[in-house]
């Protein structure tokens, strides 16, 4: 399948503000999920796993000039939608910006910790530790 | 056949009118007896147990150890003092291995389990191994997720000194063939253990038929409340192992040079124990009682027929674990589709499944599988649960 381009936070915004059922928002998000790049198989270690996440979830950073470039993936499609959305606000950004985004004001507006079962939102909210953390040691260096 | 006065004893299904709870296996909902008991035992009769003094106390006590009888009775244990109170499976479990596991096993000593136990029947006895110096072996499951009984005899003639299995699998529903499984360990000398946690809601368990010397099992997987369960032990064993916690109640005795233990079952029991889900667990085993055993069976059973046939109508779905003899529990995979999303389309639509590796990662390292999507069902389960599971299921396949 081509990957269709990934999505901006404008997009998944104003989309997502049409959407009152259930479906819609999770077609979306499997939608956007498939749409995401496969991280390589060789990536997909034990060290890059995220604990926290129900799902497997790996994650690699990679930092150009100032940018850190997230490549994250996952097994399963909801959660990969997820990440979707997690990149379209952190990816290609310097650290400084990562560290100010109000991602929880995002998940807010979008409703989407209140569609996610707890344990899926402790992953999301273990995801996005994670990513700040690196974010944090990259602005450190 | 469906029996509504069966679903209008659980109060939880009512106030829920839109769920379907398909997550029995994880822990069952309670009955209004259950619940009565409950609060009645906190304001009618709480006070400590054991501890003489009062009438109240008295009468606490009394029914404390009523409850004791009526879970003997149940599992038809010889006595009541082969009954110990623990938290669960779980606890029963580490109580054995802690308790009997030395006095079992030393360096070079092999314990044997099955690739289907629950991890709660796995790392009690690793950790066993690792203070003793004993060797855990584990006998394969066929890919049908049957136990491989030829592998089975071949790992018994290494004699093991403890052979711990389930009854029934949480994972896929096997019902183990303890008929055959027990006396073959029993042949080589073993301690034989018995994970029966998803036994107990299903069918009645005569542990002096199956000839086992331990039986564990918890009492919110057979409509009791949670933090309650028993290990049946055998009174020779229970007498032999030493305590395995220690303070108050289990005591005869206590001077500061030397402490007398307390007789069985308080040798096991230190502290104040559980009294109110004890006497609750009871309440539940009555209403099992007052039930026809048999119409839950077979009730339950063409459940399981009905579901297993529907859900193999569905295009790309899978089901794992086709065992002739199967306990009401229906494992699935969709074809290319993670079981976390299928669990997440399903709880969108009201139905409450359990995905992932059910606690059982070396069952789903041996059929090669992360995981599955587990619908398993109750006395309170209709057929038409079974329907809104595979409305569910297709819509989740159509959007996956
Ligand atoms: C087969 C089996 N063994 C042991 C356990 C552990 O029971 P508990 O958590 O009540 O101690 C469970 C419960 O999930 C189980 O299904």
């Amino acid at each position: 399948m081509p990957a269709a381009a990934a999505p901006c936070l404008d997009d998944i915004r104003s989309t997502f503000g049409f959407f009152d059922a259930w479906q819609d928002k999770y077609a979306f998000l499997i939608d956007i999920g498939k749409s995401l790049a496969p991280l390589p198989e060789a990536d997909r270690t034990e060290g890059n796993l995220v604990r926290g996440c129900q799902s497997q979830v790996w994650l690699v950073p990679h930092f150009d000039g100032d940018k850190v470039h997230l490549a994250i993936d996952s097994d399963a499609h909801i959660v990969r939608g997820l990440i979707a959305i997690v990149l379209a606000a952190y990816d290609d950004r310097p650290p400084r910006q990562i560290l100010d985004f109000d991602i929880e004001g995002l998940f807010d507006e979008l409703d989407l910790i209140g569609h996610l079962s707890p344990t899926r939102g402790n992953g999301l909210r273990a995801m996005v530790a994670r990513i700040r953390n690196i974010a944090r040691e990259h602005a450190a260096s | 056949m469906t029996k509504p006065s069966w679903r209008s004893d659980f109060p939880l299904l009512a106030n829920r009118p839109d769920l379907v709870y398909l997550d029995n296996a994880a822990t069952t909902q309670k009955p209004a007896a259950v619940l009565d008991a409950l609060a009645r035992y906190y304001r009618c009769t709480n006070a400590n147990v054991h501890r003489g003094a009062h009438r109240l106390s008295d009468e606490a006590t009394a029914a404390f150890e009523a409850a004791r009888e009526t879970l003997a009775r149940r599992i038809n244990a010889r006595s009541s003092r082969e009954v110990l109170w623990t938290r669960g499976t779980t606890e029963a479990i580490n109580l054995v291995a802690a308790a009997h596991g030395p006095l079992a096993v030393g360096t070079g000593d092999r314990i044997l389990i099955t690739e289907m136990e629950h991890h709660s029947n796995i790392v009690p006895w690793q950790q066993l191994c690792q203070r003793t110096g004993a060797v855990l072996m584990a006998a394969r499951v066929l890919p049908s997720g049957e136990i491989d009984h030829d592998d089975y005899a071949a790992k018994l003639e290494e004699e093991p000194r403890i052979v711990s299995i389930s009854h029934v699998s949480n994972a896929l529903g096997t019902v183990n063939d303890l008929a055959s499984l027990i006396p073959s360990a029993k042949a080589v000398g073993a301690t034989v253990v018995v994970d029966g946690a998803q036994a107990v809601a299903h069918f009645h368990v005569d542990v002096q038929a199956l000839g086992c010397d331990f039986y564990a099992f918890s009492g919110h997987k057979m409509y009791g409340p949670t933090g309650i369960g028993v290990l049946y032990g055998r009174e020779e064993l229970l007498e032999e192992m030493p305590p395995w916690q220690s303070g108050g109640e289990m005591i005869e005795r206590v001077r500061i040079e030397e402490t007398t233990y307390a007789s069985l079952p308080f040798k096991f029991e230190a502290g104040t124990p559980d009294i109110s889900g004890a006497i609750a667990f009871a309440a539940a085993v009555d209403y099992l009682d007052r039930l026809d055993g048999d119409a839950i069976e077979s009730h339950e059973a063409s459940l399981l027929a009905y579901a297993s046939a529907s859900l193999n109508q569905v295009e790309g779905l899978r089901i794992v674990g086709t065992a002739r003899a199967k306990g009401p529990v229906v494992s699935f995979l969709l074809d290319g589709s993670h079981p976390h999303d299928v669990g997440t389309l399903l709880d969108q639509q009201g139905v409450a499944v359990r995905t992932g590796h059910h606690c059982a990662m070396p069952l789903m390292d041996a059929l090669g599988i992360a995981g599955t999507v587990r619908a398993s069902f109750s006395l309170y389960n209709s057929r038409q649960d079974v329907d809104k599971l595979c409305r569910a299921v297709r819509t989740a396949a159509s959007m996956l």
